[in-house]
């Protein structure tokens, strides 16, 4: 193993963790420069506009409304439904594949999971379109295409992302927590909800929150199956109207807009907003990957 | 990302276990560097290579000038016309080539603007501000009515309504009516669907039908009006949705909708659009489709225009639009 000359296995070494070094730190260097230019494009944005016409309720852009209301409001409706669908759905999974199921059952599901996350947005739109949305109108609402039915796309969408990080959190509760349970007379089941899952928390709070990052940024699926109707999602039957979120309105329109006009900052500036949320989100769910680390784990 | 974190995930247990030994790190890197090797020099011999084709790519342009190549891109209205006119133009001369691209009136023009393409489709005449833009640039755009178009207005082929005034439609638009029955209809909501805002059709429909011709009128679209990607996503939900009402191009109406007959005002005659009725001014929503060039077209992009406008009609109205003549 040892190379015949020392110093040229040393410069090696030094060349090629310098690359690594590099190669590492340039994706925190590539996030900064999109950080720069989105900023660049954005914040123009909101000098152009006054506040008053930005926090209106109308986004009209070819006529210089932009009230950005509905469309965050219309994210947020979708995306928390979404996360409130996918969670309990994506735990119990998780609890399955990791606890409950017998190994062969786990071999066959892990694979399908991670196949879920391959499908591409757009054949889920489809889908959406053709088979959810009618369901979605026979329950009572006026068209299928709705928040719900964005919400229920969405949530099968981020179901994968859940589901693989609480598995791994569910994994990390060491095995002595599990035999403590049992030896204390409780059942599997008791063990399960009572110990494990508690355990895991944190993990799962990640796994949430890097759903919830996945499902607000979605933007294919749900420009397909939620009708695009920029509408204040403030009436109680709203999730079962129309909704337009942030993402689809930079979809539908950036390929219209005049390079350098208002309305132009204006889709940078929601394209600001959206990189904000996400990255809080993304935080949160790091803080608590890091809190875990500090107090040394749950082993 | 979200695999990035996943990963993070999975590794931090090893982590936090025992620290693996520095010698063990350093021979993970000992296999790694032969691989870094060849993909770096995968990478630079790629790249010269790149660079050594480019050379005979920059004389074809210039020396061979027996393919020409037109660009032509916008109104996704006018996108199977000008596809059928390629086709066939380019059948009857090999030499010529004519790229066709949709994506709306709005992205034709942009694109105008910026000198990407040679002819810009569109279903809306260009607005001043467009128009200003491309001088900006040195481009003076010229405008050329190609064919006429009707906008149908279509609901679900079991919605008993059969007429509607224009102002009945704006209203329905507005949300000034909100249920059939007030249109003599069942007792259903109603769903309006429009196209999306970088649509030419969008456009169109607002002026004349929402704002009947009204230029003072700041009527909108009511914020509850669905804006559906394309006109497939409108004729798709007007087929499985007995509350809907939508618009679009003529050429772009199947059997299986139905087509709602459109009076100018109460008292006028109730007209379903047909090639007839268009030319003959009978039926209200109707309007010209044009294709803009960057100054007077001459040379490739004339004769292609002259052929549009004279054999190229026959396509128009097989299409299901309204020929000129």
């Amino acid at each position: 193993m040892n190379p015949p000359d020392k110093t040229q296995r040393n410069w090696s070494t030094f060349f090629i963790e310098a690359l690594i070094r590099l190669l590492g730190f340039s994706s925190i260097g590539f996030v900064l420069l999109i950080f720069l230019f989105l900023l660049q494009e954005g914040i123009p944005a909101f000098f152009q506009v006054p506040l008053g016409n930005l926090l209106s309720e109308l986004w009209y852009p070819t006529f210089d409304l932009y009230g950005i209301l509905p469309l965050l409001l219309g994210s947020l409706l979708i995306t928390l439904t979404a996360i409130l669908i996918a969670v309990p759905l994506s735990v119990g999974t998780a609890v399955l594949v990791r606890e409950a199921a017998p190994p062969w059952v786990r071999e066959v599901l892990k694979p399908m999971i991670e196949a879920l996350a391959g499908i591409p947005s757009v054949v889920l739109g489809f889908l959406g379109m053709t088979l959810v949305a009618p369901i979605v109108q026979k329950l009572g609402a006026p068209t299928g295409l709705t928040a719900f039915t964005g919400a229920l796309i969405l949530a099968y969408m981020s179901m994968p992302t859940i589901i693989s990080v609480a598995e791994d959190a569910l994994d990390t509760v060491p095995k002595s927590y599990r035999d403590a349970g049992l030896s204390m007379g409780a059942t599997k089941w008791q063990t399960i909800w009572r110990v494990v899952v508690p355990a895991a928390r944190s993990g799962i709070v990640t796994a949430v929150m890097l759903g919830l990052g996945r499902a607000i940024g979605e933007t294919m699926a749900v420009m397909m199956v939620t009708g695009n109707a920029a509408r204040m999602p403030l009436s109680l039957d709203s999730l079962f109207r129309p909704a337009r979120t942030m993402t689809a309105t930079i979809a539908a329109e950036m390929g219209e807009v005049a390079h350098g006009s208002i309305h132009y900052h204006m889709l940078f500036g929601i394209g600001l907003i959206l990189f904000t949320l996400t990255f809080i989100i993304n935080l949160i769910a790091a803080s608590t990957i890091f809190k875990k680390r500090k107090k040394g784990g749950l082993r | 990302m979200q695999s990035d974190f996943i990963y993070a995930h999975k590794v931090s247990p090893q982590k936090q276990g025992a620290r693996l030994p520095n010698k063990k790190e350093r021979r993970a890197t000992k296999t790694i560097y032969p691989l870094f090797l060849t993909l770096l020099i995968f990478f630079l011999t790629s790249l010269t290579a790149c660079r050594s084709q480019q050379v005979p790519g920059e004389g074809d342009d210039t020396t061979s000038s027996s393919t020409q190549t037109i660009e032509n891109k916008g109104s996704d209205t006018l996108v199977n016309i000008a596809l059928a006119w390629a086709e066939v133009y380019m059948e009857e001369n090999p030499d010529m080539r004519i790229s066709v691209t949709g994506g709306g009136s709005g992205t034709g023009i942009a694109a105008l603007i910026n000198g990407t393409v040679n002819i810009a489709n569109a279903s809306r005449a260009m607005k001043a501000e467009e128009v200003e833009a491309a001088e900006e640039n040195g481009i003076t755009p010229v405008e050329h009515v190609v064919a006429r178009d009707a906008i149908a207005v279509v609901v679900h082929p079991s919605n008993p309504v059969e007429g509607l005034t224009l102002q009945q439609i704006s209203d329905i638009y507005t949300q000034k009516i909100t249920n059939w029955r007030q249109v003599g209809g069942e007792d259903r909501p109603i769903v309006p669907l429009s196209r999306q805002s970088n649509s030419g059709t969008y456009v169109y429909f607002l002026e004349n039908v929402v704002r009947l011709g009204n230029k003072d009128s700041d009527l909108l679209f009511a914020p509850d009006t669905l804006l559906m990607p394309s006109s497939e996503g409108i004729s798709a939900e007007i087929r499985q949705n007995p509350n809907a009402i939508g618009y679009d191009g003529l050429g772009y109406v199947t059997d299986d909708q139905k087509v709602i007959a459109v009076a100018a005002d109460k008292g006028e005659p109730y007209v379903l659009p047909s090639i007839e009725t268009v030319n003959a001014g009978t039926y209200p929503i109707a309007r010209p489709l044009f294709m803009y060039t960057a100054g007077e077209p001459t040379g490739d992009i004339k004769v292609y225009l002259d052929w549009i406008l004279n054999e190229g009609q026959v396509e128009v109205s097989r299409l299901g639009f309204v020929p000129l003549k």
